[in-house]
């Protein structure tokens, strides 16, 4: 460690001090300094980074547990690399964006998610886990518009919902242990017990966060409405945490395999008939999660290198196609595949920009898909399961199907829409510039990539073989778009919305909730009406029997008082004796 | 949001993709590169892992199906899960309004 103050800092710490002092900038020299503070922060902490050795750090004491604020290894090492490019290329982006709100979230955003990968135990992790949420919300909320405020709100709650049950889940856990050390939970034989209730909640809680199926409506739902910069933070960032944390706590988890071809094999079918590209993108993006958490889900050294190899590499090239869908949206105001067309005249930097990410998430040879997904899907026949496999290379036409032709088609191909734009402006091609070169060189020279991997790995992606294979793969899903779209099978571009899961929440519980409220206020009014009814009733009846001659109104005989009170006497003997 | 765009009429304004035959020639080349790679499937030697890789040309064959099925499912669904686009707007917007589509 150097004797820097800089240096000593927490790896997160320059993100957040980086923020803080943003906060007090203003007017004119204030927004050059704080772009500056933006570009400069993620290259400076990324050479303190450099300077930290493997191992556990600022560890320190918390209501008597004893926590860690870092811990250090290969695995989580590869994830702070790339949120570090992550957030560099981000910020260069956005470096035209003088909205202050956006600079500090998406400055907080990094630091919490480098935060995140770092901690060493449950409490720290939920901290940062609850920051991530809170500050990427207000990279949603800076659309300004009704549908993002809205969109933000469900975003909000069902991140925070995510950090709840990891906060109980690891609470039971340190109750159940005594230790609060993040560490491997094995999922396939834990049962369906309250012993057991504490790995499942931290399951579902890192399954909400990085998209599982019936969790995943949050990604198409918010990542659309950001701004067109927030979003290239949010689609690199909030799911790669999940996937990190499970990779480091579910590796080798059974059901991760089952719930990855889930995920790899739905999104592909809304994507086809999304007309909102980032959208496209969004469901894109849970496919991709699909092939990490497979290779997680086997478990071998191998299957979760794929993994993480494919985590890291995704996260330049879907950061890569939403730069240049955020740059259409930027300069078109909108991104439905259906209005746009032909923008490769008025565009053509960001054309290519946008071919290479397409080439990249596609897996092409020379491109850096190629290098990491392949190892998944070996390992996936090699673990046996032939038909996950088969799924897989389902996936992997669908994904070509719909992020490698359908985005590029669409925005900047397909019929002249007539729209006459602008390039985008030059901090946006500088960071697609570096978002692409860094794909073409993983692709061609995948040993980088592989050496910061957190397990050895003996694989070479060139042979013959698997170049051609994949050439096939992509080449006759092409033939078939072409085909299809010969014979006017292809589903038209439409302005629509597609039901999705979310319908439950955003359409039919609010619709039943209106009708339980209206069925409640009506119970009321009846209840109301009906309890007057019966007390006039009853007054009526007092008034009807109380008026001489009426039984009420007679007076009692001496007799039949004495007779009463004997009885009363005789009861109240009984009683006392029983 | 930068709104500086205009739409052109101007129809002399034709890119490389305007023109038929600039199109018509991408496709030949496209469709020899298909056929190129599928006739090579029969000289290189494959590893083959799986009982389904035997098959001749499988990726190519498998690619195709799968995207060709792939469309054809998602043109069912969207008959049923397509709705308009403001469809949400409808019961989540503050005014309130709650017309269906």
């Amino acid at each position: 460690m150097s004797d820097s103050i800089i240096l000593d800092l927490p790896p997160f710490a320059l993100f957040f001090i980086g923020a803080f002092v943003l906060l007090f900038l203003r007017g004119k020299t204030g927004s050059t300094i704080a772009s500056i503070i933006t570009v400069a922060v993620p290259i400076v902490s990324f050479i303190g980074l450099l300077q930290w050795q493997h191992g556990s750090f600022n560890e320190y004491q918390l209501l008597g547990l004893e926590l860690t604020l870092i811990k250090i290894d290969k695995l989580s090492l590869l994830f702070a690399y790339i949120f570090h490019l992550a957030a560099l290329i981000g910020c260069i982006y956005a470096l035209h964006e003088k909205d202050r709100v956006q600079q500090i979230a998406s400055l907080a955003y990094a630091g919490s998610a480098i935060g995140a990968v770092f901690a060493g135990d449950w409490i720290t992790l939920f901290i940062f886990w609850e920051l991530l949420a809170l500050t990427s919300v207000f990279l949603i909320l800076a659309r300004r518009t009704e549908a993002s405020y809205l969109s933000s709100m469900r975003y909000l709650i069902i991140q925070v919902l995510s950090g709840v049950l990891l906060f109980a889940g690891a609470l039971m856990l340190i109750h159940q242990t005594g230790s609060a050390t993040i560490r491997a939970l094995d999922l396939n034989t834990a049962s369906f017990s309250l012993d057991d209730l504490a790995i499942w909640l931290i399951f579902i809680a890192y399954g909400i966060k990085c998209g599982f199926p019936f969790f995943h409506n949050w990604i198409t739902d918010a990542y659309p409405q950001a701004t067109p910069t927030g979003t290239v933070f949010l689609c690199a960032i909030t799911t790669k945490v999940a996937v990190y944390a499970l990779a480091r706590s579910f590796a080798g988890a059974d059901m991760l395999v089952t719930i990855g071809l889930i995920m790899a094999c739905f999104p592909i079918f809304f994507a086809v008939i999304e007309n909102d590209l980032r959208r496209v993108l969004a469901y894109s993006m849970i496919n991709q999660i699909g092939f990490m958490l497979c290779g997680i889900g086997i478990g071998t050294e191998m299957a979760v290198n794929g993994a993480v190899a494919t985590a890291f590499n995704h996260v330049i090239y879907k950061g890569l196609l939403m730069m240049s869908m955020g740059a259409v949206l930027y300069r078109v105001g909108h991104v439905d595949g259906s209005h746009l067309g032909g923008l490769y005249k008025s565009m053509p930097k960001t054309t290519i920009f946008s071919i290479v990410g397409a080439a990249s998430i596609s897996a092409f040879p020379l491109f850096s898909g190629f290098v990491s997904k392949s190892i998944i899907m070996l390992e996936m026949i090699h673990s046996g399961h032939t038909v996950g496999w088969l799924l897989l290379l389902f996936a992997a036409a669908g994904v070509f199907h719909h992020a490698g032709i359908k985005i590029p088609f669409f925005a900047f191909f397909a019929h002249d829409s007539g729209l006459r734009v602008k390039e985008a402006p030059t901090n946006m091609l500088v960071a697609m510039g570096i978002g692409s070169a860094v794909c073409i060189y993983i692709g061609c020279s995948p040993a980088l990539l592989y050496s910061i991997l957190p397990y050895p790995i003996d694989y070479s992606p060139y042979d013959v073989s698997h170049v051609v294979t994949q050439l096939q793969l992509l080449f006759f899903s092409a033939l078939a778009f072409v085909w299809l779209n010969l014979k006017g099978l292809y589903p038209p571009e439409l302005r629509s919305t597609n039901l999705d899961i979310e319908w439950f929440y955003r359409r039919l519980f609010p619709q039943v909730w209106t009708l339980v409220v209206r069925g409640a206020g009506c119970f009321s009014h009846c209840f109301k009406l009906g309890g007057v009814n019966i007390v006039n009733g009853l007054i009526r009846f007092a008034e009807k029997y109380s008026e001489p001659p009426a039984v009420l109104a007679r007076g009692w005989g001496v007799n039949s008082m004495l007779l009463a009170l004997l009885s009363l006497m005789i009861v109240v003997l009984v009683f006392n004796y029983l | 949001m930068q709104s500086d765009k205009h739409s052109s009429n101007d129809q002399s304004e034709q890119g490389f993709f305007d023109r038929p035959s600039n199109i018509q020639w991408m496709l030949r080349v496209f469709y020899s590169i298909c056929a190129f790679l599928v006739i090579i499937d029969f000289f290189i030697h494959r590893h083959i892992e799986t009982a389904a890789e035997k098959l001749p040309a499988f990726y190519a064959i498998y690619g195709f199906v799968a995207c060709v099925i792939l469309v054809l499912i998602a043109n069912q669904m969207r008959k049923l899960l397509i709705r308009d686009e403001h469809y949400y707007e409808n019961t989540e917007s503050s005014s309130g309004k709650d017309s269906d589509q």
